[in-house]
Parts: structure tokens; sequence; C-alpha cells
């Protein structure tokens, strides 16, 4: 069609092809294409729920005061010119009248010295317990005791239970029959008058066995609580991963994976326990908790740490004494006990939105 | 069965299941006395409604199930023999038969990306020198089965169902089979995504001469690839014979009614054509009906029905029923 003869209506929509070469309407090149097809950044699992627990705030506000007192843990120490097991002393002498001071309270002769020699000594930032051992540290070194005690047992329980359920399981049939029902009974067993009896025996047996090792710091009772734990607190554990595994191993991946003739150990490895991690995650959060409130009970009742060792709940129940005198003495190892299992659980909770989608 | 090379040959394959009820022990006979073979390069379709025992057909042969009796050939090597307590390792022969499963949604680990789907079978049988070789060729491989090759490192829940029902074909083919039991490949997808698939089948088959044991409840599309056909029933075998044969000459009450149920694209010819309705329902596997499973839902039932499963009579050119009245 002639164009130029056509009489443009001004108000006509129509472009105005003579204003453009036929250079503005090339055809787009496969590498221009390739540029349109625009596909989301590839993200794991494991990214994908981080990112999830990046947005719960009281997730990171735990993930923050765990770090916190983590920190503490580690580096007071270092700072604080007091040892747990030691009662003040002052230019070489024992000073007996350090004990049962306040908090930030210097005793008489420590105040003579300061203002003798002009030395500024490091204060008792929670005062300093009935013996005159300064009490911050021993709060310290208990925190030390307890969260190690914790994250020890939860990950004894973790590894057995994995092991136990995910044999359980995947083999099924007979094999999960009989390991089932000796989880049952173990179930059944009263967990503290085993661990009265152990701590007992272990007094009576091994005591010599860990002469002069770091296990003889701990004591007893700390040990037959850990083997305690290896035997008797895994069978939740074991269950759970259990359960899990009978959901997953029912997926068509790994009937396929049987199909291509992998090894059950590797259909275990690279199929099965992938694809559970969330719950194995979620439950350790959970379990390190449990573990410190039953090390903090056992300890309050007289079973846990030997002295001079303190733990958060030895340092309650020696406190209970002075209870009405000295309550800052009660009132500190239970609110780090608290922050921390508070803490651990909430940051168990945000991890279980944030990895278990089928609570989306 | 003939002087022909087959491929694959199953004879009287059984497979039953134990099901506790209560306290009563119960037997599900999921597969029952089938018989077929499947020469080198051909596609065999096998239909059936829901819950007769298809997959349980495949699985069995991959021997991803022990079976309970029969005996399975392949390649002229018996793998399962229950007379003569013929029992393999399957290990060396998962190289030769591969499956290509119903959903592609379950059948990829959610945790594993593209590359190491298809990765796993070269691994497993240790099909690679080096690392570059097997990254060439779990991207040949990808190239293939017409994915993007640049997307290996991606994990399968990015992908479509069509393109990771692709991705589980490059899975099976990754140790070169000879044989694929198609699992429903493409029931769970799209209309215009299975002409894809199956096309994409057709055309791996004539490029690779693998055989395929094709299992789909879609007569239609088993038509399209199938070169013979074999209509299941509660875990028998009712019918086989070659796809044209079966579709213009149907001899079996159980075949009729399933391909009058068949859509029909022309409304004209649709309107005319009577569409046989069976009454009642499948009867329990658990309760099977003595004799011809199908004889309680058939018009043509006798008394010689209810006595005794008719056998797999040859009526013609490879064309075999299992029917006393037909």
């Amino acid at each position: 069609m002639d164009n130029a003869n056509l009489k443009k209506n001004f108000l006509s929509a129509q472009i105005d092809l003579s204003k453009f070469s036929s250079a503005n309407f090339e055809k787009a090149t496969e590498d221009e294409k390739r540029q349109q097809d625009v596909m989301g950044e590839s993200t794991t699992f494991f990214k994908d729920g981080m990112r999830r627990l990046r947005k719960n705030p009281l997730a990171m506000a735990s993930i923050v005061v765990l770090l916190l007192i983590v920190l503490i843990i580690l580096v007071a120490p270092a700072f604080v010119p007091y040892s747990y097991d030691q009662i003040i002393t002052v230019d070489g002498v024992r000073d007996k009248g350090s004990a049962n001071l306040g908090m930030m309270e210097y005793s008489a002769r420590e105040q003579a010295y300061m203002d003798k020699t002009g030395e500024k000594l490091f204060p008792h930032l929670f005062g300093t317990d009935g013996l005159g051992r300064d009490y911050f540290i021993r709060v310290i070194y208990g925190t030390r005791v307890s969260l190690a005690v914790g994250v020890v047992a939860a990950v004894m329980v973790v590894i057995i239970g994995i092991i136990y359920g995910s044999i359980a399981g995947y083999f099924g049939g007979r094999v999960d029959l009989i390991m089932m029902r000796i989880v049952d009974i173990i179930y059944s067993l009263p967990d503290m008058l085993i661990i009265i009896l152990l701590s007992v025996v272990f007094k009576e047996r091994l005591g010599a066995l860990f002469e002069g090792t770091v296990l003889a710091k701990l004591g007893s009772n700390m040990i037959s609580m850990f083997i305690v734990f290896g035997l008797l607190y895994w069978v939740g554990m074991a269950r759970l991963i259990r359960g899990q595994i009978l959901t997953i191993k029912n997926n068509e991946y790994v009937l396929a994976a049987k199909c291509i003739g992998t090894s059950n150990r590797r259909i275990l490895k690279t199929h099965i326990l992938p694809n559970c991690l969330s719950v194995i995650i979620i439950t350790t959060a959970l379990q390190i908790p449990s573990a410190i409130f039953t090390e903090s009970y056992l300890s309050f009742l007289g079973l846990g740490v030997s002295v001079p060792l303190s733990s958060l709940g030895s340092l309650a129940n020696d406190a209970r004494a002075a209870m009405q005198s000295y309550p800052q003495r009660l009132v500190i190892p239970a609110v780090v006990i608290c922050l921390i299992v508070l803490a651990l659980n909430l940051l168990g909770d945000g991890l279980r939105d944030a990895f278990d989608s089928k609570l989306d | 069965m003939s002087e022909e090379k087959y491929l694959l040959e199953v004879e009287h394959l059984k497979q039953y299941f134990p099901v506790k009820e209560g306290f009563k022990k119960l037997t599900l006979k999921a597969v029952d006395d089938v018989s077929f073979a499947i020469k080198p390069g051909e596609t065999l379709g096998l239909v059936g409604e829901s819950g007769c025992g298809k997959t349980t057909v495949g699985r069995t042969l991959l021997r991803l199930y022990q079976p309970t009796g029969g005996r399975i050939v392949f390649d002229g090597d018996v793998l399962f023999d229950s007379e003569q307590k013929i029992d393999v390792d399957m290990h060396p022969y998962r190289k030769q038969m591969q499956m290509v499963f119903q959903d592609p949604y379950s059948s990829l680990d959610p945790r594993m990306t593209v590359e190491d789907i298809i990765g796993e079978p070269l691994d497993v049988h240790k099909l690679y020198s080096s690392k570059v070789e097997r990254r060439e060729k779990i991207l040949s491989l990808m190239e293939t089965v017409g994915l993007n090759a640049e997307h290996a490192m991606r994990y399968a829940h990015e992908f479509s169902g069509g393109q990771r029902q692709r991705i589980g074909i490059a899975r099976a083919l990754a140790v070169n089979p000879k044989f694929i039991v198609c699992d429903e490949p493409v029931s769970a997808l799209d209309v215009s995504i299975q002409a894809q698939v199956v096309n994409m089948f057709e055309e791996l088959q004539e490029k690779l001469g693998v055989a395929y044991l094709f299992i789909a409840h879609d007569l239609l599309v088993v038509r399209h690839i199938s070169d013979r056909i074999a209509v299941m029933y509660l875990g028998r075998l009712m019918e086989i014979a070659d796809a044209d044969e079966l579709n213009d000459n149907p001899i079996h009450p159980y075949t009729l009614s399933l391909l009058s149920a068949v859509p029909i694209p022309d409304p004209e010819t649709a309107r005319n054509s009577k569409r046989i309705i069976l009454e009642g329902d499948v009867p329990s596997p658990l309760n099977m009906p003595s004799g011809c499973p199908f004889r309680t839902r058939c018009q043509y039932a006798t008394e010689k029905c209810a006595m005794e499963m008719p056998p797999l009579t040859e009526r013609g050119d490879g064309h075999f029923v299992a029917c006393w009245n037909k």
C-alpha cells in the first residue's frame, strides 16, 4: 500500500511506519531470548529454612541471648581474677570476712587493702557465697557445666536415637518389632532410680579409674548421669526417627533408588536421613533444654556435680538454706536456667516453624 | 512360546501379599498366573483399571518385590524360578532393566540436585572413571531427554511436572538399559505434556532400541505407543494381542467394555456408539470369585466360569484370550 497518499486522521492511533527503519524490527537473537528466560534463584532446603528463621524475631532474639551467654562463659574466666573453688585471698592471706557479701560489695579487708595500695580490686559482681568464694565466677562455671551437660547429653541421645531408629524404621517387619519392644521396656524403667543406683556403683567401682582425669572433676554422679542419658533417654528420639523413616521410605524416590540397585546403606544415608533432617534439628534443639533441666534438678537433689565444682542446679540448692538473707544467690542461677531453657525452647519452636513445612 | 528370541519372558508369575485383618491372615492375590513375553525393542502396553495389579507386575519384574511364584527370564538368563529355586542377585541386572515412575513429584528426592539424581545410577554402578566424565554423561543425558543442561544444579522442585518426568526418564536411561518398565509415566501429566512425553518415549526407542512395558490406564495412549497390548483384570491376564488387532477385533468381554469406554472425539460417532457399562463393582482381591474373576460382571458368564479359570488360548495370529464363551 502506498502510505504517502493516505491522508492520515490526526486522531488515529495507527503507528506511522515511515518513522521507523527496518533495523528497529529485528528479531531477537537466541542470546537475547535467553535473557528473558528468568528463573528464580536456586534455593536449597537449608537456605530456605534459614531465610524463614531469620524472619522470626523470637528465634533470632533467642539466638542472640544464647550467643551472649556462651560468649560470657567463654571469656569471663579470663578477666575475673577469682577462681570458682578458692576463698578470696587478699595479699596472700585468706579473707575470712569476705563471706556472704552482697552484690558489688568489698569486704573490710579488701577495702583496707585498696585504700592502702590505691590498687583497684576486681568487684564481686554477684557478691560472694557463704564460704567466701566469688559468686559470679561460680555462676559462670555452673553455666558452663550445665550447658556442656545439656549439649553432650543431647548429642549422645541424637546419635544413638538416629542409628537405632533408622535401622528399626528402614528394615521394618520383625526387626522393627523386636527393636521397638526393647524401646518399650527401656521406656518403662524409672530413670531416677537408675541414676541413684549407678552413681552409688560408680563411686565404689570406678572412682579409682577416673583419678586424675577431667572425669574425676565432674564426679561419679555426673558420669552416671551421662550414662543414664545414653542408656535411657534416646528412646524418645529413636521412636521419633523411626516414625519419620516409616513415612519417608514409602516415597517413590526410595523405590527408584532400590530399582537403580543402590545399597541399603546408601539409601539411608543419601535419601532417607537428609529428608528427616528437619525433625532431627528440631528435636536436638528441644533436647538440650530438657537435658539441662534434668541436670539441674538432679544437682538440686544433690545427685549432680561433686563439690567444689558448681552447676546451676547445685548453686540453687546451696542457696536454699540462706534464701531469706541472700535471695540473690537463689535468684541468679534460677534466672540463668530460665534464660537458657526459654531461649532454647523458643529457638526450637522457631526451627520447627522454619524447617517443618507441614505446619505452614 | 514361539521360537523367536525374546528379551523378557514371564511365565505364571504370581505375587501374593499377606494381609492381616485382626487375627485372620489373608492373602491378597495382586498378580496371579500372568505370562507374557517382550521382544527386544518392542513395546508391550499393559492396561486395566486401577487396582488390577498392573503396577505390581512391573515392580515384581524388576524384583522390587519378591515374587511368590513363576519364572522370569531376561535376555536368556533365568532371574527367578520358583520351581527350580533360582533367585539371582539382581545387582548386575539393574543396569539392564530400569523403571520410570508414575508420580514425577514423589519419585525425585527433594534434597538432591538434578545432577545428583541422574548421577546416582552412574555412581552405584561405577560407570565413569573421572568426575569430568560423570558430568559429561549427565549433561548428555539431560540433552537426550530435552532438558536444559544449565539447570543441572537445580533442585527437582524447581521444575514443572513434564520436566520432572524427563529427569526421571534420564535417570532410567543413565545405565543404558535394554528394558524399561514405564509405570503410568504420563497419567500424572497434563494432556499436552503427555503427548510430548509419549513422543519422546517413541523417539528414544527408535534411537536406543529399548523395549518398554508401558503400563497405563489410558487406552488411547497405550494404543498409540504399543506394538502389542495386554489387558489385565484383578491380577489376571484377560487378553493379549497386537495393538491394531486388539483395537479392531477385541474378543474378551472385558476388553470390549474397556474399549467402549474410550472417549470418541467426534460427537456424531460418539452418539451412535453404544457404551457397554459393566454392572456391579470390582470384587475385592482379598475375596476373589472362584474360577474366572470377571464372571461376576460378565453378561456371558456360565457355570463353567465359576468352576475354572479359563486358560489363555490362541485365537489367530498371536491373539490370546482367556475366556470360555467367546
